[in-house]
């Protein structure tokens, strides 16, 4: 595949609740390698949208999409697509840090366990836990419960956790709200590291964040008359927060709105 | 006067004491139903306790002492000793009733010795008080033991605690004083066996189903309300419908004869399998509740986690969700399966035997349980078998209250903090 090829691309993408249509017409081309941040106010369908990206959204009963994502060629809403295989590859990150109540070591090597992984157990836990800048701290205490560790460290652990199963796209949904501005520092500082060998989509509330962080930002607003979320601009980070086309993003990234 | 002077400064604070004053009250009236609760509890205790000490006039119509051959007391004597006795002392259609049911020879020490205690030494308890009346009442009492002497020269008056270290290892008797629970003891844990082996899979299983599997449409909804109407359905219907189920229509599965087992005794399904499958139905939907809010319980943030590295749903659940919810679901079993080992109405209905001496060997075996043997001492007209059946329940209440601390015990020690 081509480096500059997008990972993921919506054509059209609607996404209901019922009857409800909670996101009208995406189409937006994720780039490969960079970290892409999608902003806006609260309720516009930011991790709907993310969700949608690895078929989270059908653990909510009565979701459906019209349109379609596609992922490496495929149609992740394919008939033959199983959401079990699209979560393999596509993995999640949350927004409060959800760590497994088992020992540090079992939450990374869990998930790879289940994917029949054939390699040295210890080293992917080793390897995973040094990409999320988290080995130091951690590699005297793997048998410790997981829930031992503070909020930062819990959260890097479920990033951790991610990489471990070898996903082509991360997929974060405020990863950073439930921590402190230094905690919030280090996710920050890990995805910049992350995105030479991974995709990563980022729904944050935090402009800043989007500002400092991401290459790319999608700013996602609600219709007037529908309430339904759309994606109203796609751009470039720089562009975007310095050079907005539209008058609705420039009002919400200088603060004027939201 | 500071009152005073507060409500014509401060609006906030009008009616203030009197709003404490009404809070006071229903202050003592939660404190009142406390203490009512606690009251009425100890009542309980305390006539059951005094009902399990007291005085008693016992007869004997053979002294024990003048059994004793070569200078061997009758305790210390040999089984063929013990059997040469019974022999001796039987009629030969007594004996050969004994013979019918389980020949002699075959017979514990225990089992023979408690023959010769009733058929041969014929302990009898004359008469019993009360733990109240023997302890301030000690005068009348031996008034009325000089007056039964006279009649029963043997008769001998001794302070009895009905609860003895022996009660679970005696067998039922047809004398109060020799008679004991082991019977039922083992009556009630071969059911309460057979209610776990029914309840326990199939109530997980159905709440594993209904949590993580069913749709949420009017049908599952339908059979959720009806899951929570059952478990307050009375417990005397489940009975009826043991009956109908396992007694008669599944006759033949339990009675055993569907696997070429053949109880003389029991030629029809009143048996233990019976007995546990019914009570096993009872605690069904108790389970299943339980079970489901012990699952529900676990956070939906870790099915999104595991759902979220590409695990299945079954693996979600065998991982995650099962594990985090054991201690609640065996909290829960555990208490209802001590309301199991309480029940007495359905095994009425399904056929608890009145009085068998013969311990249940199998699934197949007829049986009393510790609730019907109280039961029906109970409802006997000689005062000894109230005593006996007080005794009896103070051995029930330690086994429930044993079964809760280890809920508690559980409940604590698995204790997840998400």
């Amino acid at each position: 595949m081509n480096q500059l090829s997008p990972v993921l691309e919506t054509h059209n993408l609607n996404i209901y609740y019922g009857d409800f249509r909670a996101v009208t017409d995406v189409n937006i081309q994720i780039p490969r390698h960079k970290i892409t941040a999608i902003i806006g106010p609260s309720g516009c369908g930011k991790s709907t949208l993310l969700r949608a990206f690895n078929r989270m959204n059908e653990l909510v009963p009565n979701t459906h999409i019209e349109g379609e994502i596609i992922f490496e060629g495929h149609n992740l809403y394919g008939r033959n697509i199983d959401p079990v295989e699209v979560r393999y590859r596509i993995g999640m990150v949350f927004q409060k840090p959800n760590p497994f109540p088992k020992s540090i070591y079992e939450n990374v090597a869990w998930a790879a366990r289940i994917h029949g992984y054939r390699g040295n157990l210890d080293e992917l836990v080793e390897s995973s836990l040094t990409k999320a800048a988290l080995w130091d701290e951690v590699k005297d205490i793997l048998k410790q419960s997981a829930l031992s560790l503070s909020g930062g460290q819990q959260q890097r652990l479920c990033i951790a956790r991610a990489i471990a199963v070898q996903p082509e796209v991360i997929l974060m949904d405020e990863p950073a709200s439930a921590l402190d501005p230094i905690a919030t520092l280090k996710i920050e500082e890990l995805m910049q590291s992350l995105k030479k060998d991974y995709t990563i989509v980022i729904v944050t509330h935090n402009m800043q964040q989007a500002a400092r962080a991401s290459d790319y930002t999608a700013m996602m607003m609600l219709a007037e008359n529908t309430r339904s979320g759309t994606v109203i601009e796609f751009e470039e980070t720089n562009t975007l927060f310095t050079r907005p086309k539209d008058k609705r993003t420039e009002d919400y990234v200088t603060g004027r709105f939201g | 006067m500071i009152v005073k002077r507060a409500r014509e400064t401060n609006d906030f604070s009008e009616n203030l004491s009197l709003r404490q004053r009404s809070g006071k009250y229903w202050h003592l009236m939660f404190l009142a139903a406390t203490i009512i609760g606690i009251l009425a509890l100890s009542a309980l205790i305390i006539n059951i306790v005094n009902s399990v000490f007291g005085y008693v006039i016992m007869d004997s119509k053979i002294n024990p002492s003048t059994l004793a051959v070569n200078g061997i007391e009758l305790e210390d004597q040999s089984t063929d000793q013990w059997i040469q006795l019974l022999q001796e002392k039987l009629s030969s259609g007594a004996l050969k009733k004994l013979e019918d049911e389980k020949p002699l020879s075959e017979r514990s020490r225990k089992d023979l010795f408690s023959l010769i205690e009733t058929r041969v030494l014929k302990y009898k308890v004359l008469e019993t008080w009360s733990l109240y009346d023997s302890l301030f009442r000690k005068s009348e009492i031996v008034n009325e033991y000089l007056r039964v002497k006279k009649e029963y020269p043997g008769a001998q008056l001794q302070f009895r605690s009905w609860i003895r270290g022996d009660l679970i290892m005696r067998s039922q008797s047809s004398e109060a004083s020799t008679a004991g629970i082991r019977t039922a003891v083992l009556g009630s844990l071969w059911t309460i066996l057979f209610t776990i082996l029914f309840a326990f899979p199939l109530g997980v299983g159905a709440a594993i189903y209904l949590e993580e599997y069913a749709k949420d449409n009017w049908l599952n909804r339908l059979i959720q309300t009806n899951i929570n109407n059952l478990a307050g359905v009375p417990s005397i219907i489940y009975g009826i419908l043991g009956l109908a189920i396992f007694v008669r229509a599944l006759e033949p599965l339990t009675s055993g004869a569907l696997f070429g087992f053949v109880d003389p005794t029991t030629a029809n399904g009143r048996t233990i399998l019976s007995a546990g499958l019914t009570l096993g139905l009872l605690v069904l939907p108790l389970v299943i509740i339980n079970a489901q809010e012990a699952i529900r319980a676990v956070p939906q943030s870790l099915r999104k986690a595991s759902y979220g590295l590409g695990a299945t749903k079954w693996q979600t659940i065998w991982a995650h969700v099962l594990p985090n919810a054991l201690p609640g679901i065996l909290t829960g079993t555990i208490l209802a399966i001590s309301r199991a080992i309480g029940e007495t109405a359905p095994l009425v209905v399904v056929g608890a035997s009145t009085a068998i001496t013969f311990d249940p060997t199998s699934p197949f075996s007829k049986f009393t349980t510790l609730p019907i043997q109280i039961y029906q001492w109970t409802s006997r007209p000689q005062s000894e078998w109230r005593h006996l059946a007080a005794a009896t329940i103070i051995f029930l209440l330690v086994l429930l209250l044993c079964l809760n601390a280890a809920a508690i015990i559980l409940r604590n020690r698995f204790e997840k903090k998400y």
